[in-house]
């Protein structure tokens, strides 16, 4: 099903909620989501944990459905998307990065990034090999194509995890907490593509826990807190000088607790390690 | 990462057992021919030497019978278990239940009684048109087989399917893939290979379990050493003749397990 004609109206917005509630069973987790990205922006989403960030990108990407609510991708009603077959022209254009990156682990670095591309966009073996190859240059991970993901550290896995992504060319990447599973020497590696990616324009939302990163490459931050958003507005504003006392007072707590939070971050992987090695037997 | 999953090799190398005779299987094989030594002056007389060789052409060919159920058993079971298996994860609840019946049944029923349900269940031989369709013992036999080894391998592929942890789903849809392809590239492929260690145990399994095809008469391995044991009638060769076919069934059952041991080793890493 051809989807409509993507308008090039600068003005619209690629990404546009407005109101989305969600519940699971009787918890609540998103009591009213407004959020608008434009083309070639990169918008942040930070707060506290269960505020509902990941929750959001699901929705955008169609994985879950909210109650209530618009969700916009391109003018395209995706909660009226009923058939497998809508959702699935609205995934080819959005590109999602996991936290716990989701490689494909009895396919080989290469074949994980050609696989989509060939298989779902029907793309030429060879093009999709040579396109995976130079996006492996891209992430500086070109030695690895040959490899397994159980075979990568946790950053080149999730180096691999935006260059599959890319593969698939889309317009918007999601980016769900890329760095929250990382040790502290790896996440510098990951961010460094990202913010390479911000830089060439291409449409990014991110949820991250990395403040100081959300700082630097973002357009536009959305603080939410309890399924809400509390403030929205131009990175520097919402880290200098914030009208909520509740951003505030959480930026306080995460910027000067960055390597606390970060230590945590790696406790709380532990287990989803554990996991992984698990998955694997 | 990269140090957590080097400590877990590091960890994980030394539970490895390094010294083979320590194992139970090892240990087996050289009581086997301890015992086997320990009968040798028995054995080297002539007339039992003779015998077993007379004899050895027989206790091959039942082996073959032995083999050719087990095979055909398991495939009939593999075919039917995985689509059993595929049924016990339907969308549809009266789907569930029957399949689920149906596994909980012929999983826990012992293999003799299920042989003799199919023995005396089905006709001996099946009426077609104008032609009468012999349907023999041991034809029977493996279908009494197939019940247990469905029910198994419906098990097992059900277990794998869930054992696929729910980030790949949600991984593969981020990618556009179809619930079909994403089945056939992603869940499935990684399914087969936690399948086949305990596909190929099960398969030992069934193979151990076509022994009680002699029970109902088939002229298998252990229909034909009884008939031997009778007909020789004599003690040294009874015995000896019980023990080649326990041999037998070793040789070919324990480089199964073997294999299965070691592909069970080599997909705990990849």
């Amino acid at each position: 099903m051809p989807l409509p004609e993507s308008r090039p109206d600068a003005a619209a917005p690629l990404v546009a909620l407005r109101d989305v509630h969600l519940a699971f069973g009787r918890n609540a987790v998103l009591k009213g989501i407004n959020l608008e990205v434009r083309r070639g922006q990169a918008v942040s989403i930070i707060g506290p944990s269960g505020s509902g960030k990941s929750t959001i990108l699901r929705c955008i990407t169609g994985l879950l459905k909210p109650h209530s609510g618009e969700i916009f991708l391109d003018g395209i009603d995706v909660r009226a998307l009923k058939s497998e077959r809508e959702l699935i022209d609205l995934r080819k254009r959005v590109g999602f990065v996991f936290q716990q990156y989701n490689l494909f682990p009895h396919l080989t670095v290469l074949e994980n990034l050609v696989i989509a591309p060939t298989r779902i966009l029907g793309r030429d073996a060879a093009a999709a090999r040579r396109e995976a190859h130079a996006l492996l240059d891209r992430v500086k991970l070109s030695g690895k194509a040959a490899a397994y993901p159980g075979e990568l550290s946790g950053g080149q896995q999730q180096r691999v995890a935006i260059a599959r992504a890319l593969a698939m060319q889309p317009e918007l990447i999601l980016f769900d907490e890329v760095t929250s599973a990382l040790d502290p020497e790896t996440v510098g590696e990951v961010l460094t593509v990202i913010r390479e990616l911000v830089q060439d324009g291409m449409t990014c939302v991110l949820v991250t826990h990395e403040m100081r990163f959300a700082e630097e490459v973002s357009d536009e931050v959305y603080f939410t807190e309890a399924g809400l958003i509390v403030e929205r507005g131009a990175a520097h504003k919402i880290f200098s000088d914030p009208d909520s006392e509740r951003t505030r007072s959480f930026l306080t707590r995460a910027v000067n607790g960055e390597s606390d939070g970060r230590r945590q971050a790696r406790n709380s992987f532990s287990p989803i390690t554990f996991d992984r090695l698990k998955f694997s037997i | 990462m990269a140090d957590s999953m080097d400590g877990a090799y590091a960890g994980n190398a030394p539970l490895l057992p390094q010294a083979g005779w320590r194992r139970p299987a090892w240990v087996l094989a050289a009581l086997l021919v301890v015992l086997a030594l320990s009968q040798w002056p028995a054995l080297r007389q002539a007339p039992l030497a003779k015998h077993l060789l007379t004899w050895s052409p027989a206790l091959l060919l039942g082996m073959l019978a032995n083999i050719q159920i087990s095979v055909l058993a398991m495939l009939i079971g593999t075919l039917a278990g995985l689509v059993i298996g595929a049924l016990q994860l339907s969308g549809l609840r009266v789907v569930r239940v029957l399949t689920h019946c149906y596994v909980q049944t012929f999983r826990n029923a012992p293999m003799l009684i299920l042989i003799y349900f199919s023995t005396y269940v089905f006709p001996f031989e099946i009426h077609v048109g104008a032609h009468y369709v012999a349907f023999p013992d041991w034809l029977k036999v493996t279908l009494g087989l197939a019940l247990p080894a469905s029910a198994n391998v419906a098990e097992i592929f059900r277990g794998a399917i869930l054992s696929i942890p729910a980030a790949q789903w949600e991984a593969a849809s981020s990618l556009a893939f179809r619930r079909t392809q994403l089945l056939r590239w992603i869940i499935l492929p990684q399914c087969l290979r936690r399948m086949l260690p305990p596909w190929m145990n099960l398969y030992a399994g069934i193979t151990m379990g076509t022994a009680l095809a002699s029970l109902v008469g088939v002229h298998d391995l252990l229909d034909t050493a009884q008939i031997a044991s009778t007909t020789v009638n004599r003690v040294d060769f009874t015995v000896a003749i019980y023990f080649t076919t326990l041999l037998l069934f070793f040789v070919y059952c324990y480089p199964i397990s073997r294999y299965t041991h070691y592909l069970e080793r080599k997909y705990a890493f990849t």
